[in-house]
């Protein structure tokens, strides 16, 4: 099963390295991982997604809490969740292809934001389950590049990941 | 008070109550060699080999339960030390290694003795630090020193650039009472709920095992787990590294369990329908074919790090926790029920462990006209009245050491269980001596193990530690060779011992005494006359059986009840009696 694990983390030199050494050395699948600051400059939040077994994901968690510079971490598998990505696309237009992509991503909620005589670059946020469904549903042949920045997450309600 | 960080380092050692520090100086750390120069409360022990600088200082912290602190240079000098430190941190033995760097300037820029140090140890430390200002060093020692002797204790590197100890400038000096980090708190009481459920289902088992590692060991709860073992009645396996936490001469005692253990241990946990696993992490050489794992029982375990519960092996009641503070909640829960305990089965229970105690699983050939590795054990126990601090190497005669020295004290055995290294007995036995100068070291070894880290016996000379090597000498790597044996129709590819040198010159040569034995009935003798010398080393070079292989033995993939004995042997388990 797909879990969404988010960590405060204390923000260090080298500990990204130790999440993603944890991956390789214990063999754990890492499908995206993406990091930044918190609005407290000595924290860092990760976000991470995995997937593995109940058995698999408890040790996950487990040996994730064991690293000394995580404070925290919360698998969204667990709680009530909000999940979004970010994406941007760039795409090759003709003239008689502009309109109907640009149709595609208003029914996706994307925005064009940027347009030149041949392409568009497209933003949209979502999960990542809709991102997939975006590209699938655009002509494979017209899409330049692809950047996605990996799953995020944040809890329903009051509750909340920090200190 | 104003100083260097070269200084600092060492004000903070001195603070820590560090009494040895176990190094090799080199360009990165000569600003703190200068700084160790100017006083005499640390003492450093110059090694003969990085690699065992870790391993002397792994077991001045297996024996004393404090952290044994290394000091190496950077680049080579840093790489190794490596294998120490994994050996550490497979057995959770708390150790802070000062690494020197190259200044902080050149960081990154391959220059000369440059090593990646924090990256190459991050997966063999329980957590590593790089110093960037003079500013941090003192909290982060003491951050280092924390870390590594709480919770699950482990290995901690800090790394040094050489720029931070130089000798200007010098900042105001204080080192930290305490520390407390944010992300770090080890849960040390047991959860209650937890607690009594635990309580409630050993007191109903009918055929309890107690299966207890070395955790217990590094919580010092020792004295705990002999008082709980004896109250409830139940029979008790330890792990390698757990042997000493219960007395092995104590009839609870079933032996060891794993590859290597009893039959009676290894039958006991196969059919077992309660065990309480205290302070042991279900290791592979102690599980055999997990699928095939102790069918019959439900399992309590008790372990500080979480990490270790329900890793390899599904657990009913699991305990987060200190396993002295755990077993003390749990008494009085049991004294208040021990009327509950269903005597009858229990009765029945060592009944059947009886029958197979009765198979005497570890007799041999005693009339052997070679000698076997077995009876220099046996008689090394008798001459050192069991009370003697043993190292050992790795394979044969790390296994005959565990099965035929009965270790009725924790912090008595030390050992590489769970990295398994060779080279580890001689600097280990020189770090155990040095920490108890009056109680006598013996280190149990091999003529392959003892020549990984043979330049040892000059660091020996130099600090006169008096430290007996029995040389079990066999010419094969013996445990490669028992396996190349049972599983690849005896070719021994590679594992014959050739071009041996001559020990006992070899031993004289390095200012000890050498005597080499080739008959049984040289050996008590010459125990007698080794241990008689008490200021001097001796090595026994005791030339063994080559053909002897270490029995029972669970062979890879098969089950506890599935052992290979030395005697074929024909006893069905009659489970009507439990």
């Amino acid at each position: 099963m797909r879990h969404i694990i988010a960590i405060l983390i204390e923000n260090e030199a080298g500990a990204l390295s130790r999440v993603a050494g944890l991956f390789t050395a214990r063999g754990y699948n890492i499908e995206s991982l993406t990091v930044a600051v918190t609005e407290d400059s000595t924290l860092s939040r990760m976000t991470l997604v995995t997937r593995g077994s109940d058995e698999i994901v408890e040790q996950i968690t487990k040996q994730l809490n064991k690293l000394i510079d995580v404070v925290k971490l919360i698998d969204f598998a667990e709680t009530s969740h909000i999940e979004r990505e970010l994406m941007m696309l760039k795409i090759k237009t003709r003239l008689d292809t502009r309109e109907e992509i640009k149709r595609t991503a208003d029914i996706f909620r994307g925005k064009i934001i940027d347009v030149t005589p041949t392409t568009y670059v497209i933003e949209m946020t979502g999960t990542s389950d809709k991102l997939d469904a975006f590209i699938a549903a655009i002509d494979e042949d017209s899409i330049i590049e692809v950047v996605r920045s990996g799953a995020t997450g944040i809890s329903r309600g009051e509750k909340g990941l920090h200190l | 008070m104003e100083l260097s960080g070269g200084q600092i380092v060492v004000q903070c050692l001195k603070d820590e109550g560090v009494e040895f520090i176990f190094g090799y100086p080199g360009g990165a750390v000569l600003h703190l060699y200068d700084a160790l120069f100017h006083q005499d409360d640390v003492k450093h022990i110059l090694v003969r080999h990085e690699q065992a600088a870790t391993h002397a200082a792994d077991a001045y912290a297996r024996v004393t339960g404090k952290a044994g602190v290394v000091l190496v240079t950077s680049g080579p000098g840093a790489t190794n030390a490596v294998t120490g430190i994994a050996t550490a941190y497979m057995d959770s033995i708390p150790m802070v290694i000062i690494s020197g760097q190259v200044p902080s300037s050149v960081i990154g820029s391959d220059a000369f003795q440059e090593v990646d140090m924090v990256g190459i140890t991050r997966p063999c430390v329980k957590h590593n630090f790089l110093v960037k200002d003079v500013h941090e060093i003192a909290e982060i020692m003491k951050k280092a020193f924390h870390v590594a002797t709480t919770g699950r204790p482990g290995p901690v590197v800090v790394d040094i650039p050489k720029d931070i100890t130089a000798p200007e400038p010098k900042i105001p000096y204080h080192y930290p009472q305490s520390v407390v980090m944010r992300s770090y708190n080890p849960v040390l009481r047991g959860h209650s709920g937890q607690i009594k459920k635990a309580v409630d289902l050993l007191l109903t088992a009918q055929r309890p095992m107690i299966y207890a590692g070395g955790g217990v060991i590094s919580s010092n709860a020792s004295n705990e787990l002999t008082k709980f073992t004896q109250i409830l009645g139940f029979p008790l396996t330890n792990t390698l590294m757990g042997l000493g936490s219960y007395p092995a001469t104590n009839k609870q005692f079933v032996g060891m369990l794993g590859m290597h253990g009893t039959y009676e241990a290894n039958m006991a946990m196969h059919e077992s329908d309660v065990i309480i696993a205290i302070g042991a992490r279900f290791d592979d050489r102690v599980t055999g074919k997990l699928e095939l794992f102790c069918p019959y029982a439900k399992i309590i375990h008790i372990d500080v790090d979480p990490a270790s519960i329900a890793k390899t092996v599904k657990v009913e009641i699991p305990i987060v926790g200190d396993v002295k503070i755990v077993l003390n909640e749990m008494m009085p829960l049991i004294q208040q029920n021990l009327d509950t305990i269903n005597t009858d089965a229990l009765d029945k229970w060592w009944q059947q462990i009886n029958t197979w105690r009765a198979v005497n699983c570890l007799e041999y050939d005693r009339d052997s006209e070679i000698i076997k590795p077995q009876y220099v054990i046996e008689q090394l126990y008798e001459v050192t009245n069991g009370d003697a601090i043993i190292t050992s190497d790795v394979g044969q005669h790390q296994m005959f050491a565990s099965q035929y020295y009965h270790f009725d004290k924790p912090r008595r055995w030390v050992n590489s269980g769970g990295l398994g290294t060779m080279g580890f007995g001689l600097p280990a036995a020189i770090g155990a001596k040095l920490a108890f100068p009056d109680t006598e070291v013996a280190c149990v070894t091999g003529e392959a193990s003892i020549q990984m880290c043979i330049q040892e016996l000059s660091t020996a000379s130099q600090y006169n530690t008096p430290i007996k090597i029995i040389n079990l000498n066999n010419r094969y790597m013996g445990m490669v060779r028992q396996w190349q044996e049972f599983s690849y129709e005896s070719r021994y590819s590679n594992s014959y011992m050739h071009a041996l040198p001559d020990f006992v010159k070899l031993a004289e040569a390095y200012g000890h005494v050498g005597i080499k034995i080739e008959h049984p009935e040289e050996v008590r003798p010459a125990l007698e006359k080794a241990f008689a010398l008490k200021d001097r080393s001796v090595f026994l070079d005791i030339i063994t059986d080559k053909t002897e292989n270490v029995y029972p033995m669970i062979e890879s993939g098969k089950a506890h009840n599935d052992m290979k004995l030395r005697v074929a042997i024909d006893t069905p388990i009659n489970r009507e009696l439990a």
